[in-house]
């Protein structure tokens, strides 16, 4: 298949391109939840993107909340934010970090002001930056404009054998193409850690990645009441064929298909070292993990399913594939790409590959995903420890 | 083209069911991935889908090979053609 070398994206500012055209209310922290529904209720177009954090957070915890915050409000995907928080300096802090991209943002705090009166400001600038936005149109980008995270859920055998390599075929195809290009899930990779070291396109990404590996294994150990030969593989794994926790590892693995990473980034940090493929240190939970990569600026998110996980993200589209005839079949409104043809060997893996790049470009180019259709928004922040 | 079990890579000494289970004395095709070629195999006990068959005889000690890395080792020798799984096979990590 000759790969599409364009596809139809907003422009942006700070000349990235994105895959849709969003206009959020982003609360600061949990108490301003409710001016930011308000706010998206009362004007239509605007998804406000309630949480549960952001009080009395200190230290690295503080600081990853606000590059989450930062991270989605700059994410291409955004045309313009409005920032709703409680007190004015962290509002600010956000809103001066979103507004390095060049897109439209204000910020409004509620003290002195209350929610009534803060929902009707922010209303007011919500529905200029709503009417502004809707007048953009997409234009051709390259195809090099689009950063492509990758995340498995609940995986089963067809997951290694099959969606999993799919997306890594998609990797092989797309990276010299000079697209940015993710993966994360630093506790499923246990069991492969050591040939997934070897895949650092440097030994000082080689290195970064051990360390960063190294850091979650001794929080499991000191954390957990017994290593993971208990829970991974866990019974459901065994009883579908898998055996040992390098056998998970790897099927995880398949998804980055021959690529090599050239850099490890902390949970949402955006990367710096251009195109090509990073791993991001990320739970494993599905909306904390593609929440992560949102907030890091990637556009498109690719989802490998086995039994059928049914994320979706606020601001990322979530493309969801599955070689799982019965997942298909059971649960086809959650699927984007079904390639179970492969099972059945009616398909081989160079064709599913083509046909997840071919869905991913009508993604990118405005088809909305299944998670879209049925309204799925997580967004999940990530924390590293209790606040004070 | 119709296939019977799924092999990741050249180097592998498994492979994986993709039939709803496979029998006794079955002679089951093949179908090897990385390069889309084919082989057979005859199975020897009953293997549900998903499980793995050994492509080879297996000694106690021996490394099970699958997308071409090692996945674990031999506990209890396996003939070529016998159901491979937490019976005969453990992880090297704990």
């Amino acid at each position: 298949m000759e790969i599409p070398k364009s596809f139809l994206g907003y422009k942006r500012e700070n000349g990235r391109a994105g895959t849709r055209n969003h206009v959020i209310i982003l609360p600061v922290d949990d108490i301003s939840n409710a001016c930011a529904e308000a706010v998206a209720n009362n004007i239509k177009g605007t998804i406000a993107l309630p949480h549960s954090y952001g009080r009395l957070q200190f230290g690295a915890d503080l600081e990853l909340h606000f590059r989450t915050m930062i991270g989605t409000g700059s994410n291409p995907n955004v045309a313009a934010v409005i920032v709703i928080g409680i007190e004015p300096k962290w509002t600010k802090r956000i809103v001066d970090g979103i507004a390095k991209t060049g897109k439209p943002v204000e910020g409004f705090h509620i003290e002195r002001t209350g929610d009534i009166g803060t929902v009707m400001k922010a209303s007011k600038k919500a529905q200029e930056f709503v009417m502004w936005a809707s007048e953009k149109q997409r234009e051709e980008c390259p195809i090099s404009d689009l950063w492509i995270s990758v995340k498995c859920g609940e995986s089963d055998t067809t997951s290694g054998l099959a969606s999993n390599p799919t997306v890594g075929n998609l990797m092989d195809k797309l990276e010299p193409l000079g697209v940015h290009l993710c993966f994360g899930e630093t506790s499923e990779l246990t069991g492969a850690e050591k040939v997934c070291a070897t895949r650092g396109a440097t030994k000082e990404a080689s290195d970064k990645f051990m360390k960063t590996w190294s850091a979650y294994n001794d929080f499991i150990l000191k954390e957990a009441t017994d290593d993971l030969s208990e829970s991974q593989p866990t019974a459901g794994n065994i009883a579908g064929g898998l055996t040992t926790i390098e056998e998970k590892a790897f099927g995880n693995f398949q998804k980055i298909g021959d690529c090599k990473f050239i850099d490890v980034l902390e949970p949402a940090e955006e990367p710096k070292k251009g195109k090509g493929l990073y791993f991001m240190d990320t739970s494993s939970a599905a909306a904390e993990c593609v929440t992560l990569q949102a907030a890091a600026g990637f556009n498109i998110h690719l989802f490998p399913t086995g039994q059928g996980n049914i994320v979706g993200n606020p601001i990322e589209p979530v493309v969801k594939l599955t070689a799982n005839p019965l997942t298909v079949k059971s649960m086809g409104e959650h699927i984007d790409c079904d390639v179970s043809k492969i099972l059945s060997r009616e398909m081989n893996l160079s064709e599913a590959g083509d046909k997840l790049i071919e869905t991913t470009l009508r993604v990118a180019n405005g088809r909305l995903t299944c998670a879209e259709a049925l309204g799925h928004k997580e967004f999940v922040m990530t924390k590293l420890y209790r606040s004070a | 083209m119709a296939t019977d079990i799924i092999i990741h890579d050249k180097k592998d000494n498994v492979g994986v069911v993709v039939i709803e289970k496979i029998t006794p004395k079955q002679d089951c095709k093949c179908w090897i991935m990385e390069d889309d070629s084919s082989t057979d195999i005859q199975s020897m006990d009953e293997i549900p889908l998903g499980h793995k068959i050994a492509m080879t005889d297996l000694k106690e000690g021996d490394t099970i090979l699958k997308y071409g890395h090692d996945i674990g080792k031999v506990v209890k020798s396996i003939k070529k053609g016998e159901h491979v799984h937490v019976h005969n096979v453990k992880t090297k990590k704990w």
